[in-house]
């Protein structure tokens, strides 16, 4: 048994909702107790869709249990096929039907009904929502992929499949529309876009490409292997997100579809807005990535190498694709992170004390609390992060949606050097916090009697009602009386008051750096009371 | 699937027949419980043991909840637990003990049963009593049953109160009669129950579920309660397994309801009439006034129920006396008659009770009648209001505070605002 609070993934059977909600002409005959249609309210409330995902569930009871749980399903299946006329219908069990063991593909299979019917084998008790949508899709190309005669690739237009968007994923929607467009101006025709959007009828088409595109390897990989042997398709395995991605895979496409790329090297706003001056405060900026493995590489390239930030940490909670992530980032020089448990992902932030997240929406959290910038890079995410407006990732709008979602968090150049300057002034003393924290972010640590719920509405320090008080006394903490500590250290050393005020002159983004690196530092001289010559002999030593 | 029965109650004839269907569910199963229960009773523990699916349910009901150090967690059963059933019990004992060890401040552990354990038969009621064993009296370690093959939603408080009930201290033989409220109510609902209950001169009330579970209520003969939620059954039959005695009445949602409600425990009490009249009459009052806001909005449009909480025959009675709408199906999840007899008895002869669904077929029904306000859950609101119907979704109901008078506005608009909102829109 494993304790949870957190989940990254659903289990198996959620992973199959979402390619079956994404499809058309599909639907989903689940064998599962009441309460489990839970899920559907993903669809509905999260994507905000307008549809009930196509699925039935045969919600059996307790007093069903036995004999009855087959008729039911086997009612149920008949039912959804009246009703609903699929072209296809998948057939499984959830993770409780999985234990009374009723054979849904047997049952299914004895009503003969004149559309294919897929049964679906996913072991809830092993594997998780992306191994669950990666098998149903690669179980429906392999039932519906038409095997027989192919057309000709002379004097034609080349033409791709682009393979893995779904229901529920981060970003799907608009990553497909930025592709197929960037694929047009290579003069290339996207034969089949799956499971998103496609119908049974189109993936019987798939054998007419030239080459897959792999957008999502957590969900097309197993489907792209499979076509590989089938039809000799070649697989595009670069996932085009950053700009430096995005040229590879142009590049990568263009080989393979014998065009010229020129036409589609247009280029993202992202490397002129990185090399011009106000971008200059980004470099070396320590940040810590974690997400779905393909995320997260790309994620740590980006960064890297077009933001000039210094990844300080790399993670995955997917293991199907850790070896991928391994590589990456030995790349890095980093250990990676593979885990499931949020606690260790908010240990590895807490340690790190990066000055910026990028992760999903558990990691966002994570760094609410230990009030670190953060941006989402990752599903799983919240409804905001299925916005109204265009804002893919992939390509090279994607690219531009990347460099404002990930500097917006941060502290403007122009803004963090004000501070610097002029931090004993009262508009950008500690109290006032950062704006881009808002409300919550006044930068005096809680428990401290000078957080935010002193401080009254809007953020708004007590200070500003009486700036003449404040100019006569340049540091509130003084005219306080007594000096509010510093967060409460992590048991090395201890801070003489001198030096703990004077660490409170540190701007509090760089603050926690700074106590670390001091600590650190006594620790290793082997000095317990931290001085104010020990901070600046820290100081000193990292500056080297 | 199977035809419907409409069937004649023959214990309450004065209530119209009553549609019953079996079909596909589309509700909650009891484990959602855990979400307002842990909220409740502070000092509380809920470990469900489930699967993957159990915790990924409670995490996409709890929201944002999940990320506040919320008192509950899954133990998620894996491929290994499945195959031997004293590894099971071990694991089990394994995580309890991680868990006391890392929240100490725990004094109730509630190990919450699932479908996959249900069905594997996982004996969590020995689990308890061993894990119980283990503490020496330090803590305490009860077991009740969430899966969704055995309750639905609210029924899952149910099941948590019903496993409270055996616990509960017995009060002293010959002892004055004290009034217990049953149900989980938000704290600010409570206070002004038992601010009314001062007034009205009745000393002692007690809360079950109380706020701390080493402050829980006493029960004997003396008791008697007043439920405050519909969906208590089998904790109403525990309580009169140990003597206490059931107040009738109304459910307190609206004007009328929390009149009668608090009426049934003054004339138990013996209030004086005339004082409970006193009493109650700003609040009564104010309730009017508040209920007042909506009604014009309200008044004439029909209402359709679907299953969900086992409120939805308290709420169509408040809908139907107070703000003058016009229920055309009510469903509910279960129909408990003897705890609604005086509900439905207000509910006009025209309107259709279901039992259980199937849920396709009640939404053809929804379409055929196309109600100008459906209640329904989140699966199904935004795919109606695609279709062009506006709804309410229902789970709102379970969440916010809606008992008693100073409610009651909030309630009335909590129905009025989808239809206000219908009028607004331009685009």
């Amino acid at each position: 048994m494993q304790l949870t609070v957190w989940t990254y993934e659903g289990p198996p059977h959620v992973g199959a909702m979402r390619i079956a909600t994404a499809m058309e002409g599909v639907h989903y005959v689940l064998h599962a107790p009441q309460g489990d249609t839970y899920a559907d309210l993903l669809f509905t409330m999260i994507e905000r869709r307008g549809k009930r995902p196509p699925v039935t569930y045969t919600t059996f009871q307790a007093r069903d249990l036995g004999k009855d749980t087959a008729d039911l399903f086997q009612s149920a299946a008949r039912d959804a096929y009246a009703r609903f006329a699929p072209q296809a219908l998948l057939v499984g069990a959830s993770c409780t039907a999985e234990l009374i063991q009723d054979d849904p593909a047997g049952l299914a299979e004895a009503l003969r009904l004149p559309i294919p019917v897929i049964a679906l084998e996913l072991p809830s008790y092993q594997r998780k929502e992306n191994w669950g949508a990666a098998e149903t899709f690669y179980q429906l190309v392999r039932a519906l992929a038409d095997t027989g005669a192919r057309p000709p690739r002379e004097g034609r237009r080349s033409s791709v499949n682009l393979l893995g968007p779904t229901a529920l994923g981060f970003r799907h929607r608009d990553d497909v529309a930025e592709i197929t467009r960037l694929l047009a101006t290579l003069g290339i025709e996207v034969n089949v876009t799956a499971p998103l959007g496609a119908t049974p009828a189109d993936l019987a088409r798939l054998g007419d490409a030239d080459f897959n595109i792999c957008l999502y390897p957590e969900i097309a990989d197993t489907a792209c292997r499979w076509l590989e042997r089938q039809f000799g398709q070649k697989t595009v395995r670069t996932v085009p997100i950053g700009h430096n991605a995005t040229r590879d895979f142009i590049a990568e496409v263009a080989a393979l579809a014998d065009v010229d790329p020129a036409a589609a090297l247009d280029s993202s706003r992202l490397p002129w807005w990185s090399r011009s001056v106000d971008s200059t405060y980004l470099t070396g900026k320590r940040v810590f990535i974690f997400g779905d493995a393909t995320h997260a590489i790309a994620a740590a390239r980006v960064a890297r190498d077009e933001l000039g930030f210094e990844v300080v940490g790399l993670g995955c909670y997917n293991r199907e694709f850790a070896r991928d992530l391994r590589a990456a980032a030995a790349d890095h020089g980093l250990e990676p992170l593979i885990t499931d448990d949020y606690l260790e992902v908010e240990e590895a932030i807490a340690t790190l004390q990066p000055e910026l997240v990028l992760g999903t929406q558990m990691e966002r959290h994570i760094a609410k609390r230990l009030r670190i910038p953060c941006a989402v890079i990752s599903a799983p995410v919240h409804v905001q992060d299925f916005p109204a407006r265009y804002s893919p990732q992939m390509g090279f709008e994607g690219a531009n949606v990347l460099f404002d979602t990930w500097v917006h968090p941060l502290v403007m150049g122009l803004e963090e050097h004000l501070l610097t300057m002029f931090r004993d002034d009262f508009e950008f003393s500690d109290a006032a916090g950062a704006s881009h924290l808002g409300h919550g972010a006044s930068a005096i640590l809680p428990g401290t009697g000078r957080g935010t719920g002193e401080a009254g509405g809007g953020g708004v320090p007590q200070a500003t009602t009486s700036p003449v008080a404040i100019s006569l006394h340049p540091s509130p903490e003084e005219a306080n009386g007594s000096p509010p500590l510093a967060p409460p250290a992590s048991g090395r050393g201890t801070w003489s008051p001198e030096a703990e005020r004077e660490l409170l002159k540190i701007p509090f983004f760089v603050r926690g750096k700074a106590r670390r690196n001091t600590e650190k530092y006594a620790a290793e001289i082997g000095v317990r009371a931290i001085t104010l010559d020990t901070l600046y002999d820290a100081k000193a030593h990292y500056a080297r | 699937m199977t035809p419907a029965l409409p069937l004649a109650l023959p214990t309450a004839p004065e209530c119209a027949p009553v549609l019953r269907e079996r079909g596909q569910r589309e509700v909650f199963c009891g484990l959602t419980g855990i979400i307002w229960l842990h909220r409740k009773v502070q000092d509380a523990f809920f470990l469900v043991v489930g699967s993957r699916t159990c915790a990924h349910l409670l995490q996409s009901a709890a929201g944002v909840m999940v990320f506040a150090e919320p008192r509950f967690g899954t133990a998620i059963i894996e491929e290994r637990d499945l195959a031997g059933m004293v590894d099971c019990n071990a694991e089990l004992d394994r995580i309890v003990a991680r868990l006391l060890d890392r929240r100490p401040d725990i004094t109730l552990l509630f190990l919450v049963g699932s479908c996959p354990s249900e069905v594997i038969k996982l004996d969590l009621g020995r689990a308890a009593k061993r894990l119980s064993a283990a503490q020496n009296g330090a803590r305490r370690i009860l077991h009740y049953s969430g899966s969704g093959i055995e309750t639905t939603f609210t029924e899952g408080e149910d099941a948590c109160l019903a496993a409270l009930v055996p616990e509960l201290p017995a009060t002293a033989p010959g002892a004055a009669p004290e009034l217990m409220i049953v149900g989980t109510l938000p704290d600010v609902v409570e206070d002004q129950f038992q601010r009314l209950f001062a007034q009205l001169g009745i000393a002692t009330v007690h809360a079950l579920p109380a706020r701390r579970a080493d402050a829980m209520p006493p029960v004997g003969p003396n008791t008697r309660f007043l439920l405050a939620q519909p969906f208590l059954g089998e904790t109403a039959r525990a309580l009169e397994d140990r003597g206490a005695v059931r107040l009738d009445a109304l459910f307190p949602f609206g004007a009328e309801g929390t009149t009668d409600w608090l009426h049934a425990a003054a004339r138990a009490f013996g209030v004086d009439e005339m004082h409970f009249r006193a009493v109650i009459a700003p609040g009564r009052e104010r309730a009017k006034r508040a209920i007042a806001h909506c009604r014009e909005r309200l008044v004439g449009k029909t209402l359709f129920f679907l299953p969900d909480s086992q409120l939805e025959i308290p709420l169509a009675r408040f809908l139907t006396q107070e703000l003058g709408m016009v229920p055309l199906e009510v469903g509910t999840p279960y129909l408990h008659r003897r705890h609604l007899a005086q509900e439905l008895a207000l509910l006009p002869r025209t309107t259709v009770i279901s039992e259980g669904q199937d849920v396709e077929r009640q939404l053809d029904r929804v379409r055929a009648a196309r109600p100008d306000l459906t209640i329904c859950g989140l699966g199904l609101a935004n795919p109606l209001e695609a279709e062009g119907l506006t709804t309410k979704w229902a789970i709102e109901l379970v969440f916010s505070p809606i008992h008693g008078f100073d409610q009651a506005g909030d309630l009335a608009e909590l129905f009025a605002r989808p239809l206000r909102r219908r009028d607004v829109l331009r685009v």
